[in-house]
């Protein structure tokens, strides 16, 4: 049997886009890069990944231009259907203007860009991004952002993972990761593809993307 | 074709550090009097057709702005 097939977008501005494909190998799935103007995921893709980056230069509202491409319709019958969607860092904030996911992405309280490890609380341990961790287990993850700090609604999302400790960007109740209520469409400020190597330090990350394939 | 200005701008209530950090330099420069200071963006729309202001509105619910934590105004000038 062939690999479980994983559309990874590019939008003009992604960056990210190499380190989430070799992490959907890690776990052994087959990445697909896939076009912003296609209307259409990959033939026999189960699955989505939006990388991070600067789609779009961050004009506008970080996410905002690309939320409102054709590849995000295709993306949003997918989710309507079921299918599991992971957008990290600019595919969160990706995620949030097109509606997918509630909430929006705001410019950090300290209005610095932020660049180092983190730990992650597990919040709500019962969707399939964690890898069955209990709740309060911590996940060891990168992040690097300018805009994270997630301004919404807890109540309209189920809250995944939160920031230990200190509040690095002043999102709501140190939020790093939400899903919506139906659990199938992720999002998260770090970088769990930075997290899926031992020789990073960390292999926590492999848990979202083998998410992707079950 | 119709000149549209389109202003955008945090919501009250909604923290706005860049307003912030703005209004600490400005207190820093020796400006004793500033009070609030809220940063937000112009945006300059030429439309042709009917109703400019009706269309700049859409424009601005479905991008321009994101209602959730900004407030928007459609001005057309005489």
């Amino acid at each position: 049997m062939s690999a479980t097939r994983v559309a990874v977008l590019r939008f003009p501005g992604t960056l990210d886009h190499e380190s989430a494909a070799k992490a959907v190998q890690a776990v052994g799935g087959e990445p697909v890069f896939t076009h912003h103007m296609d209307t259409e995921l990959p033939e026999g893709a189960t699955a989505v990944v939006i990388p991070g980056g600067f789609s779009y230069g961050d004009h506008l509202r970080p996410g905002a231009l690309a939320s409102r491409t054709p590849i995000l319709g295709a993306v949003k019958r997918h989710a309507a259907d079921g299918g599991r969607v992971l957008g990290i860092c600019n595919g969160f904030q990706i995620l949030c203007e097109s509606g997918l996911l509630p909430g929006v992405l705001r410019p950090n309280a300290s209005l610095q860009f932020i660049c180092r490890q983190a730990d992650l609380e597990v919040a709500d341990p019962g969707t399939p991004w964690t890898g069955g961790r209990l709740a309060g287990e911590v996940m060891s993850v990168p992040f690097k952002h300018h805009d994270g700090a997630w301004f919404g609604d807890p109540g309209e999302s189920r809250v995944v993972l939160r920031y230990k400790g200190e509040n690095p960007n002043g999102s709501i109740d140190k939020i790093a990761g939400i899903t919506n209520l139906a659990g199938n469409v992720m999002g998260l400020m770090p970088h769990p593809e930075e997290a899926c190597d031992p020789l990073l330090g960390s292999v926590d990350g492999r848990a979202l993307f083998a998410a992707l394939l079950a | 074709m119709t000149l549209v200005i389109v202003t955008v701008m945090p919501k009250k209530g909604v923290l706005d550090p860049q307003g912030q950090a703005v209004q600490g330099a400005l207190s820093h420069m020796g400006f004793a009097d500033i009070g609030d200071v809220r940063v937000g963006k112009r945006i300059e729309l030429e439309i042709n057709g009917h109703d400019p202001a009706g269309q700049a509105d859409k424009m601005c619910q479905d991008l321009l702005a994101n209602q959730l934590i900004e407030d928007y105004s459609v001005e057309v000038p005489e």
